[in-house]
């Protein structure tokens, strides 16, 4: 890896400018499907390794053009590469697009709320995850296979809009084959020829294979359906307690002094991103909180 | 016939039904099976029955010209497919086709229909039944139509 | 606490001092019509014999009758311009041909710490408590903002206590003034009657005591302190506005679909003067700027408002996309979700969002119509 010696000579201070990105090189570009790209990134200069919890999420700054949050998409084990999945969809991620090994990424993090995966030790585990929702839950998913005897029953319900849509593909094939881990994708519409499920993915819940009493859910995707995945999973008796939730909202600093985050009285960047159901259940349906 | 009857019974869709009518729905039940690929009914038929899916995978589908049939949805073990039987014309709307082998319950809808004008009662119970499958559907479509996947950055 | 008392004569010289002792003295003067906050290079520059005239939409400079030199109440700028600055640089960065390099910006961090230290001179009450407040959100953690650490650390703090209110001042009811209670060097009250102009002052800090000593002052005697609190007191039946602060939080969390939300949008034009004359409003964006060449890249943090559009802009569109969510985004935070983040309410009753809010919405009339008709 070509280490810049005077950027080897840099050593960033976060308590004395935490809006100050780190640089990370990128060592792979990955297409996941028309719109949605992984980035393998590792970090130049005294910094090694980039250590994280799943569901947290790090500002990362494309050179003149702005900086934008994504959550982590890689394995927490490997601390010394850094994985973001996102959709090109952004002035930010549309020009991260357009980025090639070698380019040069500026990074900071990483911030916020975890998954409480140590929460769901003896439970089973239900992971819920609608369209590019499903990157901030792979992390939470690597880290529940890697100490699989510590859980019940570990299920993937994944919906988005067409099989052509699907990321990580490779992944979730390897993860269905595996007999301790239930892995299950419903797409909105598809063509024929297509074998798998169409179907909303809350259509997936009802018959899921979990003990509604003694599991822990996390549930990452649009805001419609994770209200409508709760809804569900009540249904099936699961309490808000046993819900967790990953929200979005605008984010500027990404450490809590901007104010654009602020849903109610939490501010998403440093009280979340993952929730509680139960702490903000109320807000989920007030219109333009 | 012993055996549908205990399958029947178990099934969260006739939970209730008193003890006449479940009778009479036996009555009007047979055992299906339906290879893979094996469409299963087809758009503009008559509707004279609905299925109880024991096993397998369902697809619910529209023919286009130009792309061929599109999925609208999958169905599974323990879901009911059809409901034309009940409302005129009678015909079915749509295709469905077993993707898997897909062993079901047929139920005679046509029988069904006419017991359920002698009997409003019955109609009823059955209708109410129906509804909240019909919501349910109703309720994913929505989802499906609002394409929420196609705006979360 | 310590009091004493000196003559009027002697306030130039406590400026003075203050500049010996190297601070930048940031004062009230009269420039545009409105007292505004700026170094103090002149003792003339003092609003002597100025007032103000205030109410919904309305501010007016008007001549005093006598010399008083704090005879007024507050303009539309508040010390968070020179704490937390309108337009800051965070980061500069240029493009290396191995990429990315930020070591300007460890320059410009080095530059930056070399800053000159303020004395602020002539606080109000209500700011000082802004300045308290703004303390929490940018120092209290988990994260702490660096430029405000740096701007804020070594302030000397000279409060003056309101010999009178203006029209939209309500912070008898937030509780925070017409007297200064902690977090001042030293709090002055002006007296001024037919004989005698001088100022009674308090010792906050001993950096406060120590500049004192080469002022000629006097012990207070209690018939002075008594003369404080009259004055005070004579300020406080003067509140131009009042604001029941009872219960107030989960009135507002109760009422978030009040119909009042959307009588009053439909009067707001969303422009935004009310956050950025709020001593304590403290939302940021950040701006990229570069060169035109591509090499070099900016960022800068500028004020922003709840107000904007953009403000809470997620992919696909504003999650506050009505003038009514924005109003009462901005409201609720002041008045109700503050409390849930900082402990305290994100309003001092300065008065500054009435006066200055072009259609004249006043904070303290919707929170009433609230309390009056819950829904």
């Amino acid at each position: 890896m070509a280490t810049d010696p005077e950027l080897l000579s840099l050593k960033i201070d976060y308590k004395r400018n935490p809006m100050l990105p780190w640089p990370f090189q990128i060592q792979r570009v990955k297409h996941e499907t028309e719109d949605t790209f992984t980035v393998e990134l590792q970090p130049l200069g005294a910094l090694e390794e980039f250590a994280f919890q799943p569901g947290q999420f790090n500002m990362v700054y494309v050179f003149g053009v702005g900086e934008i949050p994504i959550s982590i998409s890689g394995d927490p084990a490997k601390s010394r590469m850094l994985v973001h999945t996102t959709r090109a969809v952004g002035t930010v991620t549309k020009a991260m697009d357009k980025m090639r090994r070698g380019d040069i990424l500026g990074i900071r993090g990483p911030y916020g709320t975890p998954w409480p995966i140590d929460h769901a030790n003896g439970l089973d585990v239900v992971f819920v995850a609608g369209g590019i929702g499903l990157a901030p839950l792979r992390p939470a998913l690597y880290e529940v296979v890697a100490h699989r005897e510590q859980y019940g029953k570990v299920v993937l319900l994944y919906g988005t809009r067409t099989p052509l849509d699907v990321p990580f593909r490779q992944e979730l094939e390897n993860w269905r084959a595996r007999f301790d881990l239930e892995i299950y994708v419903t797409v909105d519409r598809a063509m024929s020829g297509w074998r798998g499920n169409v179907g909303v993915v809350t259509n997936l819940i009802s018959r899921a294979p979990f003990d509604p009493r003694n599991t822990m859910a996390f549930v990452c995707g649009p805001e419609i359906m994770m209200r409508f995945t709760t809804m569900e999973l009540h249904k099936r008796g699961v309490d808000n307690e046993h819900i967790f939730v990953s929200m979005e909202r605008n984010m500027k600093c990404a450490i809590g002094l901007c104010g654009h985050c602020q849903f109610g009285s939490v501010f998403v960047c440093k009280d979340g991103p993952v929730f509680q159901y139960g702490k903000i259940k109320d807000m989920l349906v007030k219109w333009e909180i | 016939m012993e055996d549908l009857k205990n399958i029947l019974a178990e099934h969260p869709f006739f939970k209730g039904l008193n003890e006449e009518y479940f009778a009479l729905v036996v009555g009007c039940a047979t055992n299906l099976r339906v290879d893979a690929g094996k469409m299963i009914l087809r758009e503009g038929e008559d509707a004279n029955q609905f299925y109880l899916i024991r096993s397998g995978k369902v697809s619910i589908q529209l023919m286009t010209p130009n792309k061929g049939p599109i999925i609208i949805q999958t169905l599974h073990e323990g879901d009911i497919l059809g409901w034309s039987w009940l409302v005129p014309p009678f015909t079915w709307h749509f295709d469905a086709k077993a993707i898997e082998l897909t062993r079901m319950i047929a139920l005679d809808g046509k029988c069904l229909r006419m017991k359920c004008e002698d009997d409003h009662d019955m109609g009823y119970e059955l209708l109410k039944r129906f509804a909240d499958i019909m919501t349910k559907r109703l309720e994913s479509t929505r989802l499906q139509l609002l394409d929420i996947y196609g705006d979360r950055s | 606490m310590k009091t004493f008392i000196f003559e009027r004569s002697e306030l130039d010289r406590l400026v003075e001092i203050l500049k010996r002792r190297d601070y930048k003295v940031i004062g009230p003067i009269v420039r545009d019509s409105a007292i505004i906050y700026d170094e103090l290079t002149n003792i003339n520059d003092l609003p002597i014999g100025w007032t103000d005239e205030q109410t919904n939409g309305m501010y007016r400079l008007k001549n005093r009758d006598d010399a008083a030199v704090f005879g007024w109440t507050v303009g539309p700028q508040s010390w968070k311009k020179f704490l937390f600055p309108p337009i800051q640089k965070i980061f500069a960065t240029h493009k290396s041909p191995k990429g990315l390099d930020l070591q300007n910006s460890k320059k410009q961090t080095s530059q930056e710490s070399a800053q000159t230290k303020y004395a602020f001179f002539g606080v109000r009450p209500c700011d000082l408590n802004a300045i308290s407040i703004q303390d929490k959100v940018f120092l209290g953690g988990p994260f702490i903002d660096p430029v405000y650490e740096r701007k804020r650390t070594g302030n000397f703090i000279v409060t003056v206590n309101c010999g009178q209110a203006g029209g939209t001042c309500f912070c008898a009811s937030m509780g925070t003034g017409p007297k200064a209670g902690t977090g001042f060097d030293l709090s002055l009250t002006e007296v001024l009657n037919d004989k005698h102009h001088y100022f009674i002052v308090e010792v906050g800090t001993e950096l406060g005591s120590d500049v004192l000593k080469s002022i000629k002052c006097i012990k207070a005697t209690d018939e002075n302190l008594t003369t404080v609190n009259e004055i005070c007191s004579k300020t406080v039946k003067q509140m131009g506005r009042l604001l029941d602060t009872s219960n107030l939080k989960s009135i507002l969390y109760q009422n978030s679909e009040h119909p009042r939300w959307e009588r009053t949008a439909a009067r707001c034009l969303t422009c935004a003067n009310c956050t950025m004359v709020c001593p304590t409003c403290f939302c940021a964006t950040i701006e990229d700027v570069t060169d035109l060449a591509g090499k070099q890249a900016d960022r800068m943090r500028k004020w922003d408002s709840c107000f904007t559009l953009d403000f809470s802009y997620i992919h696909g569109g504003s999650v506050r996309a009505s003038a009514k969510a924005r109003y009462r985004q901005w409201m609720t935070h002041k008045l109700a979700s503050w409390v849930d983040q900082f402990g305290t309410f994100g309003c001092v009753g300065c008065g500054r969002c009435i006066t200055w809010c072009p259609v004249g919405i006043d904070i303290t009339e919707e929170a009433r119509a609230i309390r009056e008709n819950q829904s």
